[in-house]
Parts: C-alpha cells; sequence; structure tokens
C-alpha cells in the first residue's frame, strides 16, 4: 500500500494550504481593510459626540454604514441597529421579543438545524417560563410549512426560522414563512448570516420583521454585526438586554465600534454590487468539485436540498471513511467535517442527525465551504487531494471491503462502545 | 489537533493492512467497534501451531487517525510473540507509545479489545481454553 502523504501535483497558481471553511468565517477583502483604516488613528471619534467634529466624523461614517447595510437588504438605514456580531443579535432578537411581547404569548416555534446562538437562547427561556417548539426538518434539511402552521397557537409570539444552514446551506422557504407570519400577526426573526450578501435577501418582499446578519462572513472584520427590526407594517419592539447609553434607538447601549462597522457597510456595498456575479462563479465550482468527486469515487452522498441551496456549499458524506482521518490526509486543505472527532462533544453533527442520516454517515462528511477568494485551480487541487484519500483510506476500511463483498452492515451486531 | 510524529507516522504508512482467511483453523479474527460510533478495527491473527507464535497479522480500521495508528501499531506488536505475551498487551501501552491525548484513549482500548477478540477467535476455533484472567478481561 502506498503511502497516505501528499501525492498530488502542486499545481501552478494554488498555494498552500488552502483555505475551503468560508461558512466558518472569511477573509477580510482588502478593500474593506481600506475603508476601515482611517478610522482607527485619524478619524477615531466616538460616534455618539454631538459637540465637535471628530465625534460628527464618526457618526456620519456610521451612518454611512448604516445605509449600505439597509440597501443590500431592501430596508432602511434607520432599521439597522449595531452589534458584535450574529450571535449577540440573534440573542437580542429572540430574548428582545419575548420580554417585550409577554403579555401577548409566552411561545416561540424555531426548528432543529438552527444554530447554537438560537437554540440555546431558546433553550434558556424554556427555563424562565417559554414554551418552545422546534420543528423537525424534512430528509433535504428543509422545513415542512404545514409543520410551522399546525405549530402556531394564540400564544405564539415569534417564529424564529434561518434562512441558510451553516452546515449544509440548505435555504428555508423564507417567503412562505414570512408570509404565514404575518398572516397571523406573528413576528418572523431569521438568521440570516450565511444568506446575506451571497444571495437576494429582501425584508419586505419576503415579510421578514427582524435578522441577525454579520460582517466575517462577508469578507468583513470579526465583532461586528447587525440586527435589523422592523419599524413599520408592523412595528416591532425589542427590549434592550445591555443597558447603558441608550445607544441604538435605546435597543443597544455600548459605544459604537467604528472603523469595524465602517468595514461591515463596505462589506455589504460590495457585496451588493457582486453577489449576482459571484454567486455565478461560486456555483460553476461548487458544481464542478461535486462532479469530479462523484465521478471518481463510489458511495459519495450530497447532504441536503441540492436545489435550495447556497451557491457556494458543498457538504458531502465519504461513506464508510471516517470524517477526521480524512481531514488529516488533507491538512493543507481547510475545510470541516460533521464527525464526533473534530467536535468538542464528541458527538457527531447535530445537523446532519437531524436529516435523519445515521451517525456513520455523519461520521463521514466534509463540508467545503467555497468563497470570494478561492479559484478553480484550487477546486481542483482540492478534489485530486480528497479522492486520492478517500481511496487510500477505503483500502483501509474493513466497512468499505465488506459492503464491496455484498455484506449488509445494518445485520452485524455490532459491539458498541 | 495535533498529532504526534509516531501517531502520523502510522496513519501515512500504516503496517501490515490486509486481510486473510478468516475460515482457516490457524486464523483468529477480532471484529471490534460500531459505525454509528465512528471506528471499527478488525485485527487477525494467523497462529503456528506448534509453537502459538503470532506469525503474522493484519489489520483494517475505519476510524480516525488515532484508531488506524493504535491498530497498525497492535499489528507490529504481537507480530512474533506467543498468543499468551500478545495478551499482556495494555491499552496503556499503546497511549504511551503514540503519546495520545485523553480524547482518544478509546481508540486505545478498542486496539486492545481487538487483539483479544482476535486472540478469542483463534482460541475458540482449536478448542483452547480461556483463562479465567483472560476472560475477565476481555468482558469489560
Amino acid at each position: 500500500m502506498s503511502t497516505l502523504t501528499n501525492t498530488v501535483e502542486h499545481p501552478a497558481g494554488v498555494t498552500l494550504p488552502i483555505y475551503m471553511d468560508n461558512h466558518a468565517t472569511s477573509p477580510m477583502d482588502p478593500r474593506v481593510l481600506e475603508a476601515m483604516l482611517p478610522f482607527f488613528i485619524e478619524k477615531f471619534g466616538n460616534a455618539a459626540s454631538r459637540n465637535h467634529s471628530f465625534g460628527w466624523e464618526a457618526e456620519q461614517a456610521v451612518e454611512i454604514a448604516r445605509e449600505q447595510i439597509a440597501k443590500l437588504i431592501g430596508a432602511s438605514a434607520k432599521e439597522i441597529i449595531f452589534t458584535s456580531g450574529a450571535t449577540e443579535s440573534n440573542n437580542l432578537a429572540i430574548k428582545g421579543i419575548a420580554e417585550m411581547y409577554k403579555e401577548r404569548g409566552n411561545h416561540i416555534i424555531t426548528q432543529v438545524t438552527e444554530h447554537k446562538a438560537v437554540l440555546d437562547t431558546c433553550k434558556r427561556l424554556e427555563k424562565y417560563g417559554y414554551r418552545v417548539t422546534y420543528l423537525p426538518v424534512k430528509a433535504d434539511g428543509l422545513i415542512d410549512i404545514e409543520d410551522l402552521k399546525r405549530a402556531m397557537d394564540d400564544k405564539t409570539i415569534l417564529v424564529s426560522i434561518m434562512f441558510a444552514n451553516n452546515e449544509i446551506g440548505v435555504i428555508q422557504p423564507v417567503a412562505e414563512i414570512g408570509k404565514l407570519c404575518h398572516e397571523k400577526g406573528v413576528i418572523f426573526h431569521t438568521d440570516a448570516v450565511q444568506a446575506v450578501g451571497k444571495i437576494p435577501v429582501d425584508v419586505n418582499a419576503m415579510n421578514i420583521d427582524v435578522l441577525s446578519l454579520t460582517a466575517h462572513k462577508i469578507y468583513g472584520p470579526k465583532g461586528v454585526g447587525a440586527l435589523y427590526v422592523r419599524r413599520r407594517n408592523p412595528r416591532v419592539q425589542i427590549s434592550a438586554q445591555i443597558d447603558g447609553g441608550g445607544h441604538e434607538r435605546g435597543m443597544r447601549s455600548g459605544t459604537l465600534n467604528v472603523p469595524s462597522i465602517v468595514g461591515l457597510g463596505k462589506a455589504c456595498e460590495i457585496a451588493r454590487e457582486e453577489m449576482a456575479s459571484e454567486a455565478v462563479r461560486l456555483q460553476a465550482m461548487r458544481d464542478h468539485l461535486r462532479k469530479k468527486l462523484e465521478s471518481a469515487l463510489d458511495y459519495v452522498e450530497v447532504n441536503g436540498s441540492w436545489e435550495h441551496r447556497l451557491p457556494g456549499n458543498l457538504n458531502m458524506s465519504f461513506v464508510y471513511v471516517e470524517g477526521e482521518s480524512l481531514l488529516m490526509g488533507i491538512n493543507d486543505v481547510a475545510v470541516s467535517s460533521g464527525s464526533a472527532c473534530t467536535s468538542a462533544t464528541l458527538e457527531p453533527s447535530y445537523v446532519l442527525k437531524a436529516l435523519g442520516l445515521g451517525d456513520d454517515v455523519a461520521h463521514s462528511s466534509i463540508r467545503f465551504g467555497l468563497g470570494r477568494f478561492n479559484t478553480m485551480a484550487e477546486v481542483d487541487y482540492v478534489g485530486d487531494k480528497v479522492i486520492g484519500i478517500v481511496s487510500k483510506l477505503r483500502e483501509l476500511s474493513p466497512l468499505y471491503e465488506m459492503v464491496k463483498e455484498g455484506i449488509d452492515l445494518s445485520k452485524i451486531e455490532w459491539a458498541a462502545h | 489537533m495535533a498529532y504526534s510524529d509516531k501517531v502520523i507516522d502510522h496513519y501515512n504508512n500504516p503496517r501490515n493492512v490486509g486481510q486473510m482467511d478468516k475460515s482457516s483453523d490457524e486464523v483468529g479474527t477480532g471484529l471490534v467497534g460500531a459505525p454509528e460510533c465512528g471506528d471499527v478495527m478488525r485485527l487477525q491473527i494467523r497462529v503456528n501451531p506448534e509453537t502459538q507464535v503470532i506469525e503474522e497479522a493484519k489489520f483494517k480500521t475505519f476510524g480516525c487517525g488515532s484508531a488506524i495508528a493504535s491498530s497498525s501499531l497492535a499489528t507490529e506488536w504481537v507480530k512474533g510473540k506467543t498468543v499468551a505475551e500478545a495478551l499482556e498487551i495494555k491499552n496503556t501501552d499503546i497511549v504511551k507509545e503514540l503519546a495520545l491525548p485523553p480524547v482518544k484513549i478509546h481508540c486505545s482500548v478498542l486496539a486492545e479489545d481487538a487483539i483479544r477478540a482476535a486472540i478469542g477467535d483463534w482460541k475458540k476455533k482449536n478448542g483452547v481454553a480461556e483463562t479465567a484472567e483472560a476472560t475477565a478481561v476481555a468482558a469489560h
């Protein structure tokens, strides 16, 4: 048996290591950094300082950013609240609405493949007497709108369903959910961290009332995000979770992080201008990678809906190969796995399990997250590398051998440990 | 996860990969772990009936790098040992040799289980009574 080390030719134009984990975070766009730089030393003012030019300059920059963000999602600038990122945005939205509308009801609806920032926030609210329904997802990762309809009752105050999933990239039927929520008079929040800047988002056309977004997934800086809060039809109110100077219309106190906010604004502006062409390019690379892997390897499965998916996402299981050992063989490529061995909890991905996949398939999954700075040459390199390692690990896999011999693995009595 | 050089070496150059004829009386096969848990090891030994020396060992493993390394190392260690000597191999020896971190100790436990299961299978085939001690340990 030959060695498992890198045997793939190092092609021209590919610099190692390759970053292909853009759902986790993305590198900054140099244009974003350039926009931010003046706001550290020269234009360092506090946007809340009303009586001198330093403050005015900072405030003006913040208002431009608010405008840039609003434009990307079809909102008005006054509806944008700055936060430290999407985790805070999700906490503020869900806790803030739960608190504000507790007289009206105590029921919240979300779904099982949400990010932990939503799930754990809901779990905390359950401790405080709120009732939370966690909708299941179908095998394609999407919720059934009929399930949502059935879950709603006269105590329902909030529906929180993510726009696009961070692991499998599937896009929920947001416009349908929004329409239903508006018919029923229920507030609709969506964690749109993975969707904003990647696919068209329009808060009015989609009846979105509250929306979380963050800068670092769209080639902006880490540590800054925003919450869109609808001001009319209906006007949504949110109880502040951080008390202080009453910044951001009283919803989020704290001195604004001006350089990062400028960066978020610039990132949104670039995304708005380039999203359409970028999506075509990412999708072409993504489709090429899938085709390449599927034509060379058997027993590969795409996880989640292919049709309703972010252009840069490919989540595949290489069955009979364990994910962490696969990552070890492609250590010059940064991707993620749903394998238990790569998680802090030693549990395989709860998102993949929610699709009804067996733990063994979840253990074998790899998430490729293509982004603005990936190239077709990189995709080819990564594809060749994965094919090589999967083939070699399958020579090592007793499961692959047994399946090839026609043995039904489900009929074996495994000694679970 | 930062792996030790020894784990990386076994992962890159796994020793004694393959399979032997399961139906042969000289061959003992141990299949341990479960796909849902993310690791399955199959370890086989071929025992000289005269000397009870393990003359050949083969493995295949589905699992993380540490699981592959633990089973690869196990095949190296059992080769040339008598069945009785091979039963002396402890998972803690594997942990030490490969410098496995605490979260990967279960990989070494599985490798020890695989050795015991393979020897148990060989004993069963050849009508060799398990010693009380070996039975007790194998049942853990």
